[in-house]
């Protein structure tokens, strides 16, 4: 037993690994994780895709004016919610997972720096939502028939109402992971969150017909304007009148899409936990 | 002795939670390259210990001091010192044994080279398996594995072979031997004796939030808590003597009967025994010690 005299190991002073590449090592981790369970890849990548398919299949017969078809009709609809449940679903049940896993209490107690962590989360998103955008987009234009728009200006709202989408729902998953109390109870507490969100927001109905109260409620949420604002891009201008009020109000929806997105970042960084809450 | 002999000092740790003290003022060194095994029943307060020391608890009092630092004050480059093997873990199901040790490698500065590490645990032919599909030890390796892959100085094992199969434990502990070999200082905690015995060069007791005894296997419980103790029966019942002449006992006894001595048994107590009868013997005088920390 030389316990006492064994040798002291030098300090190397070699530097941590830095942020941004251990970052991008996460996000590759994620990415191939949210590929290799089922649950996900079906719930929160393949959902809208389905369900583009099934409504436009149902609503074939259904005239929606304009020479527009129904698989056009729900198509900015299905991007909004791919965006909802590629950002805020899959955050909030993984994280809520992980942390039950005790996944978060290993990696705090590794020289990763929680911005790597983060990082990795926000990577995640983009890549998926970006490949399941492509993938419904392919869908829709190729074996759907929807016109796919080619302003550019047109484009260029997409790409700041995506980037919005993304980055509020990213926020408030990551705050929403708190609240399922086990990790078994996520999907349970998360899924009938966005499910009624939807719902009201018009993602499966055309939103001008449902109650106002209903849309009054809906307002509030991030997700009416994320699909209202898909739909001033992927609809005929002419459509632009059948919305409350008779504009597409995307500076409205620009400013409650940043209100989300601050009040998320605001929760997440307060409430945001390594451990489980009953490891006090 | 100076700090740099210790990778871990603690003085006077105290930790409270809402409905009772968990650690009631526990001192503790631990040399660098030393094994250190920490036993006590469930809820003695090994747990809340370790956590503190790891960074995830902040004591509420107490000198603290881990690889020289303060935990509470803790940075990445102290977290790229340690390794941390908890409990339990069935996190990251769906990834490969090579992908997470590759992975976490990334994490460090120094790290060890990930496949040797993978040898290293006996996980070489499941390096492109699942994690969901390894087996309890075989997880539990992987456990170690991430672990050790930063190369750390330090290592916490929190009872690292609860739930093995025998022949699986004495693989683990030549792991755990194979470490200590390079230097590296091991805190294990564990439920099973004949464990601590085995890879311990010191052994400390908690019961009741308190350091109760520490000591090498050898000498736990003092002098004394290893004699022999000889026992017999005959027409007045069972008898037991302590002695340090067990040999001395019997050949008397033998003259005595006159040949055969009725249920004639040597026993040693096993570091088992002693342990049971330390925390037995604490039981009572350590809750009233609680009860002063408490005001």
């Amino acid at each position: 037993m030389s316990a006492a005299s064994a040798p002291i190991r030098n300090v190397t002073g070699k530097p941590l690994p830095s942020t941004v590449r251990v970052g991008l090592s996460r996000t590759g981790l994620e990415v191939k994780q949210f590929f290799r369970e089922k649950e996900q890849l079906i719930f929160t990548f393949f959902f809208p895709i389905i369900f583009l398919g099934i409504f436009s299949a149902v609503f074939s017969d259904s005239d929606f004016q304009g020479g527009v078809n129904a698989a056009t009709y729900f198509t900015p609809g299905m991007i909004a919610s791919g965006i909802f449940l590629t950002s805020f679903q899959s955050l909030a049940i993984t994280i809520a997972l992980e942390r039950d896993e005790d996944l978060l209490k290993r990696l705090r107690g590794t020289p990763m720096s929680p911005q790597s962590y983060f990082f990795g989360k926000i990577g995640l998103v983009l890549v998926t939502s970006i490949a399941q955008f492509g993938l419904l987009l392919a869908i829709a234009g190729l074996l759907l028939g929807v016109d796919i728009p080619s302003e550019p200006s047109k484009w260029l709202n997409f790409v700041w109402i995506f980037v919005l989408g993304t980055a509020s729902g990213s926020a408030l998953g990551i705050a929403f992971s708190v609240v399922p109390k086990s990790g078994k109870a996520a999907s349970a507490v998360v899924t009938p969150v966005v499910l009624l969100l939807q719902f009201m927001s018009g993602v499966y109905f055309v939103y001008s017909s449902l109650p106002s109260w209903m849309r009054d409620v809906a307002s509030v949420f991030p997700l009416k304007w994320l699909a209202q604002g898909m739909r001033s891009v992927f609809l005929p201008d002419a459509f632009e009148v059948n919305e409350p009020g008779g504009s597409w109000q995307l500076g409205l929806g620009a400013i409650v899409l940043s209100v989300w997105l601050v009040l998320g970042l605001v929760v997440a960084q307060r409430v945001f936990r390594w451990t489980r809450r009953d490891a006090g | 002795m100076t700090d740099t002999d210790n990778a871990v000092r603690v003085r006077g740790l105290v930790k409270r939670y809402p409905d009772k003290v968990a650690v009631a003022g526990v001192d503790l060194d631990i040399h660098r390259g030393e094994v250190f095994a920490l036993l006590g029943p469930n809820g003695a307060g090994k747990t809340t210990t370790v956590e503190v020391l790891e960074g995830y608890r902040r004591a509420d009092e107490g000198e603290i001091s881990v690889l020289g630092v303060d935990p509470a004050k803790g940075d990445r480059v102290w977290r790229s010192r340690l390794g941390i093997v908890a409990q339990t873990s069935r996190d990251e199901a769906e990834l490969t044994v090579a992908e997470l040790v590759n992975h976490y490698a990334g994490y460090y500065p120094d790290p060890r080279d990930p496949d040797e590490v993978i040898a290293s645990v006996g996980l070489d032919e499941k390096r492109k398996t699942r994690t969901r599909k390894l087996s309890g030890g075989q997880r539990r390796r992987l456990d170690v594995a991430l672990g050790v892959v930063g190369n750390p100085e330090l290592l916490f094992l929190d009872e690292p072979t609860t739930g093995f199969d025998p022949e699986a434990r004495r693989q683990f502990w030549t792991l755990i031997e194979d470490l200590r070999t390079e230097g590296t200082t091991i805190l294990l905690t564990t439920h099973y004796l004949d464990e601590a015995e085995h890879l311990a060069d010191r052994v400390g007791v908690i019961a009741d939030g308190r350091m109760i005894e520490v000591g090498t296997p050898e000498t736990l419980g003092g002098r004394g808590a290893r004699t022999a103790r000889v026992s017999w029966l005959d027409g007045d019942g069972a008898h037991v003597v302590r002695t340090d002449q067990p040999t001395a006992e019997v050949a008397a006894l033998m003259a005595r009967f006159g040949g055969e001595v009725p249920e004639l048994e040597i026993r040693r107590p096993s570091l088992e025994d002693i342990y049971l009868d330390l925390i037995a013997s604490v039981g009572v005088t350590a809750d009233a010690a609680l009860e002063g920390a408490v005001r």
